[in-house]
Order: structure tokens, then sequence, then C-alpha cells
């Protein structure tokens, strides 16, 4: 079947599709787009989070054909070409990626958390931030330095403009 | 492989009718589960995730209709004040990212006894509202469920929605597992009082081949209670642990990998005990509700 929908504001057709493929064999293996990482294909780790219709979600559990007219946004569109968005940043500075496999997942949970707390005025706080990030797992860092990363991007993006 | 998104209800009724080997997908996370993993290859996938009927909630006849497409996520951030118990259930549920996409008519037609949705609904005496092109049903929640991970749902229904009475006085939810998130229940328990009817329900969770209630449980505390929601007076705790043995013997669990049935009856026991103590407290401190 042929998939139609938008990916960090590109529109993207994509044909032969299986109807039974998910969004993320369908970004990585149909769209280029690597980002998002495949790690456990059921739900488990967080790697393949992605925005749809700006709500995060695992796209290792979405069908490709739920996807049809969506808007998708991935790690690769956080930030412009050959920039960092203030998250990556904060990631790389706290010292929150070793092998970098659950990052761009994390990326994107931490993104929409402090997003979501910035909207409301306010930073996160460390119980809220567990319960945001609890669906990605990270088998190296032992999480304290993604909590100080989380912080940093929560700070800094508090001061930016909603 | 077929992919149908009906952009109607009747529509996907048809569609159901039309393919009885055909399977619906909702949220996706226990159907793609299946996909991904190669034990499931349906002839058709019928999507219901564009059916707007099924996204909504409302109120009908003093019930709330919670469609079954509606996310875990909108249950907590919309409903968590007249559905406290399914509320704090949803919470227990996966991570946020299964939030986001899981349903209570996914979790319903799944009909896993660890489901976490079935105590909360059994305890606050849910309708389950199913419908194919032969009409509309409406089936207590404690019939819905028939055997381990199987349902009244016939092959050409789908379920169209949740009733469930709003509170009307303390409801909680309790749930052991090896941590906070991403679990499956070890064991599971829900409570509701009632003080409207002066009643009591209950549901339990992964310690029976389906969810069930604790009849004998409710009848006892029911009785315990009269007099004491006028006068709103202490509990005796010997008729929580009461309570509490009562729930456990309405479980027959089994040994599996996640626990053994004595773990899990003792569990329930302390649990039943616990939330029933916290209810009361809340109802003692004049739990709105119950004017
Ligand atoms: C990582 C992970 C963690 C999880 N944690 C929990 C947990 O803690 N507690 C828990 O209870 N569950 C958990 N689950 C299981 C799952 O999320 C729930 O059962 C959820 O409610 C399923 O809803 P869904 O919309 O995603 O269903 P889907 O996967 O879309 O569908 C599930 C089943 O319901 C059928 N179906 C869906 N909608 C309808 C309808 N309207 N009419 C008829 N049939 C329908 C489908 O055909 C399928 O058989 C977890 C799953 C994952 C992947
Ligand atoms: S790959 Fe999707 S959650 Fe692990
Ligand atoms: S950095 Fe390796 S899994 Fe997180």
């Amino acid at each position: 079947m042929r998939l139609t929908c938008t990916v960090n504001g590109d529109r993207h057709e994509v044909d032969d599709v299986w109807e039974g493929e998910s969004l993320l064999y369908v970004l990585r293996e149909r769209m280029g787009l690597p980002g998002s990482k495949n790690a456990c294909e059921q739900g488990e780790c967080g790697s393949c989070t992605v925005y749809l219709d700006g709500v995060p979600v695992c796209a290792c559990l979405v069908a490709a054909g739920q996807a049809q007219g969506r808007e998708v946004g991935t790690v690769e569109g956080l930030a412009g070409p050959g920039e960092l968005h203030p998250v990556q940043e904060a990631f790389l500075e706290a010292g929150a990626v070793q092998c970098g496999f659950c990052t761009p997942g994390l990326l994107v949970a931490t993104d929409d958390l402090v997003r979501r707390s910035r909207a409301e005025g306010r930073r996160p706080a460390d119980a809220e931030i567990r319960e945001a990030l609890a669906g990605n797992l990270c088998r190296c860092t032992g999480y304290e330095k993604i909590l100080d990363a989380v912080r940093l991007a929560a700070d800094r993006m508090a001061g930016e403009a909603r | 492989m077929e992919f149908l998104q009906p952009a109607t209800w009747e529509e996907a009724l048809e569609a159901r009718a039309a393919s009885r080997d055909a399977v619906p997908i909702a949220g996706g996370t226990d159907v793609m589960v299946g996909i991904n993993f190669g034990r499931l290859r349906p002839a058709l996938l019928l999507d219901l995730t564009r059916v707007p009927e099924l996204q909504q909630w409302g109120t009908d006849d003093g019930a709330v209709r919670l469609g079954a497409g509606v996310p875990y996520a909108r249950v907590i951030t919309e409903l968590g004040d007249r559905l406290p118990g399914l509320a704090m259930a949803a919470r227990t549920i996966g991570s946020p990212q299964i939030r986001n996409r899981g349903t209570v008519g996914g979790n319903l037609a799944t009909a896993s006894p660890a489901g976490d949705a079935h105590p909360a609904l059994l305890a606050a005496g849910a309708e389950v509202e199913v419908a194919s092109v032969r009409g509309t049903r409406r089936i207590p929640v404690a019939d819905f469920y028939r055997g381990v991970k199987r349902s009244a749902l016939a092959d050409d229904e789908l379920v169209a929605a949740v009733r469930i009475p709003p509170r009307t006085g303390p409801q909680q939810y309790s749930k052991i597992g090896t941590r906070n998130a991403m679990v499956i229940a070890v064991a599971a328990f829900g409570l509701a009082l009632h003080p409207d009817r002066r009643a009591v329900g209950t549901g339990i969770g992964s310690a029976a081949p389906t969810p069930r209630r604790a009849p004998a449980a409710e009848e006892f505390l029911a009785g315990e209670l009269d007099g004491l929601w006028e006068s709103r007076a202490e509990l005796p705790p010997a008729t929580a642990a009461r309570f509490g043995e009562l729930v456990a013997g309405a479980a027959a669990p089994i040994d599996d990998v996640r626990g053994t049935a004595r773990y899990r009856v003792h569990a329930l026991s302390v649990m039943a005990r616990r939330t029933l103590t916290w209810a009361w407290a809340d109802y003692r401190k004049g739990d709105p509700a119950c004017a």
C-alpha cells in the first residue's frame, strides 16, 4: 500500500508498504530516517519514541497505515541541519550519552516533558522527570546523568520564548 | 494482509461483519506486538482510530460513556474526578508512550486476566456497550470476561464504549509488580465505595482465569458499614482485616513466572485491607460525593 504523511514538516510518500509494517520500520527502512532506534519492537524500551500528531508514542507499535495523513516528528527534526537542539546540547554537556542507542527516544521524551512544563510556566520536578522517562530504558548510564541533562535542558529552555 | 480505515462507525461495523477474521486495531499496543513478533498475521487489519465516535466520551443517562478508543492519557487528565478508580488504574499502565496510545476498549477486547482496567471497571459496576450490524447490546462487565483472554464479544461485534457510573464515594486501585512502571500486575485490586446505594464494589486482577469481583467481601463490608455511612465513625481494624481475607478467598490464582499463587492470595488480602483503610479515611474526611 501507499503511505503519505508529514515527517519533520516534509511530506513523504512511500509505496509498497506492507500492511503489517510499523511506523518505525517505514521511517528507518523506507524514508531514510534511522534516528529512531529499534531495540525491542514491543513498546518496552522507548528507543523508537516519535511524535505522532504532537504526542510521544512508540513508533514500533503504530501500524504504518495509522500514520496516513498524520504529522510525525522524529529526533532528526528536533533541530535544523548542523544544529543542536537545547535538549541535545544538554545531553552532551551532562554526559548523558554513552552508547547512544537510547538517546534519540530520550531526546524526544525529554523535549515533550520540557515543552509541556514550560507551557505551564514551570520546571519539571524530579518525580515528574522520572515519571515522564519511565518508558525509556538505558542500559549504560544509570540514569543519573540523564536526569542532570533534563534539568539542564529545562533550565535553559525556561528562558526561551514559548 | 489488507488494511482498512473506516471513517464512520457504520462502515466499521459493516467491515467487521464482512470479515469475521479481521483484527481490529486501536492503540496497537497489543496488536502490533503480536504482528512484530510474527504471532499475528491477520487477513485484514481494521483500523478504528479514524472513527470519531470511538475517540469521545460524554455523559448519558447518569453514566460516563467512554468511547472504546479514548487513550488512557485522556482518561487520566479528563476523567480523574469522575472515574478516580479507572484513572488510578490507568496511571499504572505501561509508560507515558503506552498510555498515549492504549485504550480501555483494547484492554477489554484483549480480556487478559492481568488487564488493569478490569478491576476498576468491576468495582465501579460498569457496562460494556458492544455493537454489530445486528444492533447494540450492553453487557455488565462482570459477565464480559469468559476465560483467559476470552470475552463475550461475538466475531462480528466491536466494543463501542464502556458505561461507567461516576463515583459517588472514594475509589482506590492497588497493583503489585516488580517496579512502578511497565509491569504486568502480579496481582491487583480495585475498590469503590458507593454511599449513594450503601454498597461496596470490588475487582480482582491477575489472580484468577478472568478478572472477577469478590461478592462475599462486598456483602460483608456493606453489612458492617450499615450505620457507619451516617456516623462516619472509625472502621474497626478487624473489619478491614476480615474484608481482606474475604477478598483473598475470592481469588483462584496459579503459580507463574510473575509470582506464586500463595503470594498472590496474601498480596490481595493486604491490598484489600489497605485500599479500604485509605478509602474509609477519605470518606470520613467528608468525601464530597456522599451528600
Ligand atoms: C510496553 C507495554 C506495557 C503494557 N503495560 C500494560 C499494563 O501495565 N497494564 C495493562 O493492562 N496492559 C498493558 N499493556 C497492554 C496494552 O497496552 C493494553 O491491553 C491496552 O489497553 C490495549 O489497548 P490498545 O488500544 O493498544 O489495543 P490494540 O492493541 O489496538 O487492540 C487490543 C485488542 O483489542 C481488539 N480491539 C481494540 N479495539 C477494539 C474495539 N473497539 N472493538 C473490538 N475489538 C477491539 C484488537 O483486535 C485486539 O485484539 C502493555 C503493553 C505494552 C506494549
Ligand atoms: S523499539 Fe519501540 S519501544 Fe523498543
Ligand atoms: S547510553 Fe547506552 S543505552 Fe543509554
